[in-house]
């Protein structure tokens, strides 16, 4: 499993509230939390998101359990987020639907190069290179199947 | 050593189990998105239905058309597979779910960030995503990580106005907005014997707004006594370990009423430092906040005066509105100004009623003060009920000990 993207750097502590605001929860219609995500962060992120891997500071998707937050990001066409650490709803979450999430000390530079291997650990930034534990086997083979829903059709 | 999830979960901490779902529940918002997840399953029917609960609680009574024909998908779900279903204004899920349908040494699971709150009764409590719960209602069980556990143990009782909000709001200033990440929060020691099963779920309900997966009260007589009300007979006996790899102590004596400022729950400092802000709203509720005890202790602050700003209470079930309409509570909220709204989680989440408009600043005794949660543009304070209180007779922050003469 290879992850590239242009990096988006963060900061810590970023909400579920802040990922995609209650207000447009209520709906079928995913496209609508793609199109307000981190609307009362920096309403122009959300452009920027396509193709990207998120590098944010610890405590990434704390908050509301709302998986239309790991929801918005994969589809806003975030490929990863990268984090110190992760609330462990979000993180649960996030595996779920499966959106790649790292946990990963690292020094993050806005639209650098990001290549990562879940598999081994290994991170590279601008082709710095960070490691870090890598994901379970249970939790790659949730991601290689697309997510929990895909794993469990798949091993029933 | 053994922990309460060690004595639960029936492993080690660190390891990994699967393990069968007690009780597992959902509410009008996250049951939605569930049932749009249970779907791709294509699955003919829950596992175990009779360990199901769908609770209407966030949006109650529906605010729009659209909010009310998602709502019916969902009740009709309910209804066709004989899932225990809750109406509109029954109440919020994690009070109906602590009102006789949860035991200790349970393993409950429910799709809000709060369902740590059921921890107060003794059960492994812990909140997921729409899509592990679609997988619960497909398999039954759910993979857990034993988390490691911090023991938090009280001494004394409270002095000087402070309550158990307090208590809990100190606690995540003390570790933090992730210091209890991946960790379970045990509240032992003298300390506890003080507290009744609604300070406690107080207290438990905070436990998620450190990061930790739960927050438990080991089960003791005061849990069979509540329990007993709802004709349960509990004879759970779980003991405390002797030793806590980390332990933070505290003597209740030393908590005085405290605030968070937005937008940060850690961001707690007392409430001598922000008197005489003025308040546009006050909101007293939640599944924090909206217990008997709490509006009983409202009522002994609000008796007989006039509140100066308007006040929203929202009892979190309909069995807390009628005990304190039975027990002349109620009147003395609506005498003293309050609004009542439907049991449910109310203004809360910044999308039905008593939302903030620009600049606005509200005192709530809710659990989250993030940003533009309760409207755009509006500040959250969060505080005790008793500080609550007395800042609505005097429409700005006051100190719960002062004596409002109005």
């Amino acid at each position: 499993m290879k992850i590239e993207g242009n990096a988006i750097c963060l900061g810590p502590d970023i909400d579920t509230d802040l990922i995609i605001a209650g207000r447009y929860l209520r709906t079928k219609d995913h496209t609508v939390w793609v199109s307000h995500i981190f609307e009362d962060l920096d309403l122009d992120l959300g452009k920027r998101l396509n193709g990207s891997v998120i590098i944010a500071g610890k405590n990434f998707g704390c908050g509301s359990s709302r998986e239309q937050a790991a929801v918005a990001l994969k589809g806003a066409g975030v490929k990863a987020v990268i984090a110190p650490g992760f609330a462990r709803i979000f993180f649960r979450n996030g595996i779920n639907i499966g959106l790649p999430l790292i946990e990963c000390e690292c020094k993050c530079k806005e639209g650098a190069d990001v290549i990562c291997y879940p598999e081994t650990g290994a991170l590279l930034i601008d082709g710095v290179e960070f490691h870090f534990e890598p994901l379970s086997d249970r939790i790659l083979a949730i991601l290689k199947s697309g997510g929990l829903l895909q794993y469990i059709k798949a091993n029933q | 050593m053994t922990t309460f999830s060690e004595q639960v979960l029936h492993a080690k901490e660190g390891t990994f189990v699967d393990i069968a779902v007690d009780k597992a529940y959902v509410h009008d918002g996250t049951g939605l998105q569930t049932l749009i997840a249970w779907r791709k399953l294509e699955r003919d029917a829950p596992l175990f239905p009779e360990r199901l609960s769908i609770i209407f609680d966030h949006i109650v009574p529906p605010n729009t058309g659209l909010t009310a024909d998602l709502q019916n998908e969902v009740r009709r779900f309910a209804k066709s597979h004989n899932i225990s279903f809750s109406e509109c204004g029954i109440g919020i899920c994690h009070q109906v779910m602590a009102e006789g349908r949860v035991l200790p040494a349970e393993v409950v699971i429910g799709a809000d960030s709060h369902s740590c709150t059921l921890g107060a009764l003794g059960a492994f409590a812990t909140g997921v995503g729409a899509t592990d719960m679609a997988a619960i209602w497909a398999t039954g069980s759910i993979w857990l990580k034993v988390p490691h556990t911090t023991g938090i143990v009280l001494s004394n009782s409270f002095t000087g106005g402070a309550e158990p909000k307090d208590l809990a709001l100190s606690c995540v200033e003390l570790l933090g907005m992730d210091g209890g990440t991946y960790r379970a929060l045990e509240f032992t020691g003298d300390g506890v014997e003080h507290l009744n099963i609604d300070d406690r779920l107080t207290i438990a309900n905070l436990a998620v707004e450190t990061g930790a997966k739960t927050g438990i009260f080991y089960p003791d007589s005061m849990t069979k006594k509540y329990l007993s009300e709802f004709g349960i007979i509990s004879d759970t006996k779980l003991s405390p370990p002797l030793s806590y790899e980390s332990k933070i102590e505290i003597n209740l004596e030393d908590i005085e009423p405290v605030i968070a400022y937005p937008p940060r729950v850690d961001d707690v400092r007392p409430v001598s430092s922000l008197e005489g802000l003025e308040l546009d709203q006050v909101f007293i509720g939640t599944c924090t906040n909206g217990r008997y005890s709490d509006l009983f202790r409202l009522s002994q602050i609000l008796k007989g005066k006039e509140v100066r700003v308007k006040t929203i209470v929202v009892p979190a079930s309909r069995k807390v509105l009628e005990k304190a309409s039975s027990n002349g509570v109620l009147d003395i909220l609506i005498k003293s100004g309050c609004m009542i709204g439907v049991p449910g989680c109310g203004p809360c989440l910044g999308v039905h009623m008593g939302v903030l408009g620009e600049g606005e600043i509200c005192l709530s005794t809710a659990n989250r003060n993030f940003k533009n949660r309760m409207g755009i543009g509006g500040d959250i304070y969060l505080s005790s009920v008793s500080t609550a209180a007395a800042s609505a007779l005097a429409g700005r922050i006051t100190h719960p000990e002062v004596n409002n003469e109005n």
